[in-house]
């Protein structure tokens, strides 16, 4: 890629993010505009993947609300977010889990290593 | 301040707007250019500037091309185009223009360039026909265009009727892209949205010529 863009998309890449891997149980605090108000949600889940590289970086973040699986996807250097805590650290041998979709309850876990 | 420069396509990426929503932009550089020409009125017709960007080998050219160059006394430029004067002051043959003397951010630019080739394209994809439903009866006739006329009146098939053709490698013109950036060290600017082209593409940049509605609603003109 050019430099004169990579420079250019490391200005915008967040030093301040923990590390975290798909597998990985996650809080993401979104900021959330509300008329002119702002405040922080939490968003908690496993995510399910790490895509893109660089600013363009995306993860998925996949939990069960009442019943329904809820996927968000959040560009990972976002202003956006306030703060990504990690949970806890998966133990998952592949980098996308997309077979957690088909799950559900018990099924639906990944193994925890920390 | 010229109306333009002549650049290449580097890129493009997103950038967080304030609100931290990410949009489009295209990296391109812009110069640095020279003055290979000035087109004054008495001899030329108009008033007008003509730069030259980029390199190339003096052996690829003809000898008037060669000679063109010689007398602007500035080394063989790749691209050369005419751009149109505004109040910019005097300019000399062989000065050299940056993009940071022409645009700012904030600008609105016309971006022109030639479009990625698609070959010999069906009406599908060049004109968007919807096609023939894939079932249902449909025998060898999936991507046509259907009828292209009638019979005996008017006996003869309309002007202009869209039909399958070449596609791209073409010059277009993508008008109002608003400059987000002027990287001046770098002699790079940074539009929001496409410009035609593949990339390191030749394009030409050019402050809007229509800045119309988009420039009246920020209070920002193309100049």
């Amino acid at each position: 890629m050019d430099k004169i863009i990579r420079n250019l998309e490391e200005r915008s890449l967040r030093k301040d993010l923990p590390e975290f891997q798909a597998g990985d149980t996650v809080r993401v605090l979104v900021k959330v505009v509300e008329g002119d108000k702002e405040r922080v949600q939490p968003f908690e889940g496993i995510v399910l993947r790490i895509s893109g590289g660089g600013s363009r970086t995306t993860f998925t973040v996949r939990k069960t609300s009442y019943g329904i699986g809820v996927e968000r996807v959040f560009p990972l250097h976002s202003t956006r977010i306030e703060k990504i805590v990690v949970l806890n650290h998966g133990s998952v041998r592949r980098a996308r889990l997309y077979y957690l979709r088909g799950r559900t309850g018990k099924a639906a876990r990944v193994a925890t290593t920390s | 301040m010229l109306s333009g420069l002549i650049g290449r396509k580097l890129g493009m990426t997103q950038l967080a707007r304030a609100g931290g929503e990410l949009g489009a932009v295209t990296v391109l550089a812009a110069g640095p250019c020279v003055v290979a020409q000035l087109k004054v009125a008495e001899r030329d017709g108009y008033e007008a500037v003509q730069l030259g960007f980029g390199r190339k080998k003096p052996s690829r050219l003809t000898k008037p091309e060669r000679g063109h160059f010689a007398k602007a006394g500035v080394a063989v430029s790749a691209r050369l185009a005419e751009f149109e004067r505004r109040a910019e002051g005097p300019l000399a043959l062989g000065q050299t223009l940056r993009a940071g003397e022409v645009f700012k951010p904030g600008d609105l630019v016309d971006v022109s360039g030639i479009s990625k080739g698609r070959g010999y394209a069906g009406v599908i994809k060049r004109h968007h026909f919807a096609g023939f439903p894939g079932s249902r009866g449909t025998h060898e006739y999936f991507r046509h265009g259907g009828s292209i006329g009638n019979r005996s009146y008017p006996g003869r098939v309309r002007k202009g009727l869209r039909m399958a053709g070449q596609m791209g490698n073409e010059r277009v013109t993508v008008q109002n892209l608003r400059v987000v950036e002027v990287l001046a060290e770098q002699d790079a600017i940074v539009v929001q949205g496409a410009v035609p082209g593949p990339r390191g593409g030749y394009v030409v940049i050019r402050h809007a010529a229509r800045p119309g509605k988009k420039a009246r609603k920020t209070g920002d003109g193309g100049v």
